[in-house]
Parts: C-alpha cells; structure tokens; sequence
C-alpha cells in the first residue's frame, strides 16, 4: 500500500525531502516504516534528538497500523523558545 | 481565526476579530525575534510548519482555552518563512468577560503552541545556524 511521507525543518535539510510517497506491506506498523526510513535516509538514523510522529496530522505511537493513503510526518522537536 | 501566514501579521485585524460585546478584556500576546541567543547575535531566523497541523493544533488549543476560561473569541496567526530581529513570528488575541480569564488564557494559548504546533525555528547568526528545539535556552 501506497503512503505518504513528509519531512520538516532540521530533517528536511537533512534529507534533501520535503515529501515522498513509497510502497509498504499492508498491516505495517509505523515502527516497520520508521525502520525503512533510518536505512534509507542515514540523517534519520543519526538524528540527534528524539523525532515525533503523526499520522493524518495526529501524533501517533510506534504500535499503529498503517492504511493506504496515510499522510506520515516526522517532526522533530518543535520550538519551545526559551524556558518561561 | 487559527492561521499560518506569511506576510507580517497584523495586530489590528487579530484585535478586531476576537471583539464581542460581552468582552471587558482583550489580552493579546505577540513573539517577537529577538537579537542574541546565547551570546550569538542572530541575523534572522527560518520558521517552517507543518501548516495543515498546526492549525488543526491551533484549533485544539482554542477549544481548550473555550472549555477552561470561558473565553469569547480567539485569534492565533503563526508567521512563517525568513523573520529579520524584532519582527512578529505569533499574534494571539483573546476576549474573555474579564481580565483574569484574559491573562491565563492568554499565557496558557503560547505554552500550548510551543508544546505542541509542528513550527520549528532556524537561528542564523554570523559562522553559523541552528534549528531550535524546546529544550535548549
């Protein structure tokens, strides 16, 4: 099945992606994907700090089974400025 | 009004719309780029989103900000793209019956986003730059 994939700042760069679409075994999980992904992009594997997931524009946990058409986001650490 | 813009955010328009006539407050919140970060003088910055996210998270913020303070109207414009120093990169305006109310929600609204709005920042300053994340100073 057929999902799309988008990256974003410090992992955009590091990619040289904004957005893929690649083909998967149907009843992945989003860990199986996130495994393909560090093989296939060596500035996910070594990412420095902890990367987030969404799916469909909701944070997700490694467990979930993907579907055909799912838009996936790694989003890196978002923004917090300085400490309040 | 939950958006992410990339031309200078207007404090007026964010003001305007948040206005009702059962409001005795509007209290806004503007981000502003600042010139040093950790002694380095920044040049400008990048911010990038995720932007159907964000403002999908947006909303979720505003509901929640509706449910805990009984705020009236509220507005949060996120700037994106390429922000020289003292420029705005978020606009927040709530109404709320009273003052009180305005100022939580109002602090609450800029925590939540940095928790949890896919908005990232670049730092470039001179020899260098640097994304940004939460638990850095």
């Amino acid at each position: 099945m057929r999902v799309k994939i988008k990256f974003f700042a410090a992992l955009r760069e590091g990619t040289e992606k904004s957005e893929i679409e690649i083909d998967i075994p149907s009843g992945s999980r989003l860990n199986d994907l996130i495994e393909r992904l560090k093989k296939e992009y060596k500035a996910i594997a070594e990412f420095k700090t902890s990367i987030a997931y969404s799916i469909n524009m909701e944070y997700a946990k490694g467990d979930e089974v993907l579907k055909e058409g799912d838009e996936i986001a790694l989003i890196p650490p978002v923004s917090g400025g300085e400490e309040v | 009004m939950y958006k992410i813009v990339k031309e200078e955010i207007n404090l007026n328009e964010i003001v305007k719309y948040v206005g009702d006539p059962e409001a005795g407050a509007i209290t806004t919140f503007l981000g502003v780029t600042r010139e040093k970060s950790d002694n380095r003088k920044v040049l400008y910055l990048d911010y990038d989103a995720y932007p159907e996210m964000a403002v999908k998270k947006m909303e979720e913020i505003g509901n929640e900000i509706k449910e805990k303070w009984n705020a009236l109207k509220i507005a949060i414009v996120h700037r994106v793209g390429r922000l020289k120093v003292g420029e705005v990169s978020v606009g927040i305006a709530i109404s709320t019956p009273h003052r009180k109310e305005g100022f939580e929600a109002c602090k609450y609204a800029i925590d939540r986003i940095k928790e949890i709005a896919p908005i990232w920042k670049k730092e470039v300053w001179e020899g260098g730059e640097e994304w940004k994340d939460g638990k850095q100073q």
